[in-house]
């Protein structure tokens, strides 16, 4: 669905592409100010590219008119949102309360050392990064990874590898 | 027993599409609304008792009767569903969205019109993918079948409905941190008062109202205050979606009269603790409530139960804890998940979180002293309630000040054998 927004709406994309700009007026047309739409912006930016650069976040402040401060705010308050490059997929390991009990603390060790790195890194690959991430509303199937949208569910040491296998190039 | 809320919904059920969801009852709660006017649709669901299932237990009617209404009252308004479900070892909502959308969609029409809001907002959390992706499908059937937009099924009534997805915060469920989130901004809480039912989004009147809450509106519609009333048990009415996770057999989420006793919920539903494993103690709603032991297993899981035995009923999900685990451990996982998760804007939250985590992670280590010990039991006074600006620090410190009340010994036995008994 392509909305026509208004020029006075909004100003030049600069380095963000046509199909960016397509998605971020998608959502202006059911925000009351540009304001809202930082957020959503920041997440389409991040789809395409993985991650969202200091000159994403200039160009998205320049196309929604508010000022790159309001967007590096933002960007830098909510969890999942990168700042930082990270590889071609993400694995995050739940850390909350429910899996600390069913003692997830083996998936995170066995992942770490399954992938070579610690939490924050990226594999020299570039194809994965390890990150914690809190309670992700699967606490009946505790313990619980997700690999960018895949959510796994009763995982144990024993999983961990063929979870990654899964996911190799 | 009835379960009016999980009726469509069960283990490998694809979520019922419109047709399926209308041959099963569907939007006959809509069109009941529709026949009378808004403050008559306000009245059955004022009269239901229905109070809010995101742990507060406000009383739903009344918080609806606080958005001004009549020719003169501003305009937009919105109402919101609040499922950004970050409450550790929280996951009905998910269970309700994923399982049947229709059944949130119908509860906000029927909502959005008793309140005369005309645009709606699904706000889920991040990580809750296939949920966004099964209601916007459900809302693109609606607007094919004038569920949805202009002039509602003939009503004369307008509503937009829009799903946002969060970029993840747990701050968001507090609800005026989520109405800054939907407009873009930093998920910081706003000062109460104005409450957001006179001034929320864009300063417009806004309800917020937290999804299973909404998903009762229709079978209230359809069958009447008196029939939902008679769904809980005791004083308490209708239906409530508790759940159990931790060391338990048969770990879930089920739909039960609100009021069970606590016992059933662990050894009935929950099949019992894992062969090796007792419990020590559980988290009755929640990572922010405070720990309940073995002598309360008998109290019904209601809002007034749980709070006179000096917890909260929350989001009436447990978090069992058995004996192999550390209660200093777990209470430092907690604290570490709210330091985390903390906005940051005001100092006793800010602050005072990290601070306890400093201080558990030493005693953990074994490298706690007493003196550290009594300053740990003074914190969660300095974070209690009227000392920062929203619930969240209140809420993280109380699994520590109930653990300090049950299980001291614990906490102590760190100090005198120098490490942590629990390997």
């Amino acid at each position: 669905m392509t909305q026509v927004i208004s020029s006075d709406r909004v100003g030049p994309g600069g380095i963000l592409s046509p199909q960016e700009i397509e998605e971020i007026n998608a959502d202006l047309s059911h925000y009351e100010d540009n304001q809202a739409v930082c957020i959503d912006a920041l997440k389409i930016v991040q789809k395409h590219r993985g991650w969202v650069s200091d000159e994403c976040v200039e160009a998205i402040a320049d196309y929604l008119k508010i000022s790159a401060a309001a967007v590096e705010g933002v960007a830098t308050f909510y969890n999942l949102i990168y700042r930082e490059p990270v590889g071609k997929k993400v694995i995050r390991v739940c850390d909350s309360v429910s899996c600390w009990v069913m003692g997830y603390e083996t998936v995170r060790d066995r992942l770490k050392s399954e992938l070579g790195i610690e939490y924050g890194e990226t594999t020299a690959d570039g194809e994965f990064t390890l990150l914690p991430g809190p309670c992700m509303g699967a606490c009946d199937h505790a313990p619980v990874v997700m690999v960018d949208n895949d959510l796994h569910e009763d995982v144990d040491e024993s999983k961990v590898k063929a979870i990654v296998e899964h996911y190799k190039p | 027993m009835e379960t009016p809320l999980t009726q469509n919904i069960g283990p490998g059920k694809a979520p019922p599409n419109l047709a399926q969801y209308q041959a099963n009852g569907g939007y006959e709660g809509l069109r009941n609304a529709l026949n009378v006017s808004p403050e008559a649709a306000m009245d059955v669901v004022k009269e239901s008792n229905l109070s809010g299932r995101g742990g507060a237990g406000f009383p739903t009617g009344l918080k609806w009767s606080f958005v001004p209404s009549g020719e003169n009252s501003p305009t937009p308004k919105y109402l919101v569903a609040n499922g950004d479900e970050m409450e550790p070892g929280t996951f009905k909502d998910r269970l309700l969205v994923e399982g049947d959308p229709h059944q949130l969609i119908e509860g906000m029409i029927i909502s959005a019109y008793a309140i005369g809001a005309s645009v709606g907002f699904i706000f889920l959390r991040c990580e809750y993918v296939l949920a966004a992706e099964r209601c916007e499908k459900a809302i693109a059937e609606c607007l094919e079948n004038n569920l949805l937009g202009k002039d509602i099924l003939g009503s004369g009534f307008d509503f937009e409905l829009y799903v946002h997805g969060s970029a993840g915060r747990y701050i968001c469920g507090e609800e005026t941190a989520l109405i800054n989130s939907l407009e873009g901004r930093r998920a910081n809480p706003r000062a109460k008062p104005p409450f957001p039912q006179v001034s929320g989004l864009w300063g417009k009147p806004t309800v917020v109202n937290n999804v299973e809450t909404l998903c009762n509106v229709p079978h209230i519609l359809r069958n009447g205050a008196e029939w939902y009333q008679n769904l809980g048990i005791g004083a308490d009415s209708g239906t409530k979606l508790y759940g159990a996770s931790g060391r338990v057999k048969t770990p879930g989420t089920w739909e039960l009269p609100l009021g069970v006793p606590v016992r059933d919920l662990i050894e009935k539903h929950g099949g019992g603790m894992q062969d090796g494993y007792k419990m020590k103690g559980f988290l009755p709603g929640g990572g922010s409530t405070d720990f309940l032991t073995g002598e309360h297993l008998d109290l019904p899981m209601n809002y007034e139960s749980i709070g006179k035995a000096g917890s909260r009923m929350g989001t009436g999900q447990l978090i069992i804890m058995d004996d192999q685990v550390c209660p200093v451990g777990m209470v430092l996982n907690l604290i570490q998940f709210f330091a985390q998760e903390s906005c940051g804007w005001c100092t006793p939250c800010r602050d005072g979180l990290p601070q306890i985590q400093h201080l558990l992670e030493k005693l953990e280590r074994g490298e706690g002293s007493w003196e550290e010990l009594e300053t740990l039991a003074e914190f969660p006074r300095f974070l209690g309630p009227g000392n920062t600006f929203c619930a969240l620090a209140p809420g993280a410190v109380e699994p520590l000040q109930s653990a300090l009340k049950y299980f001291k010994d614990d906490f102590d036995n760190h100090i005198k054998q120098k490490c942590c008994p629990y390997g």
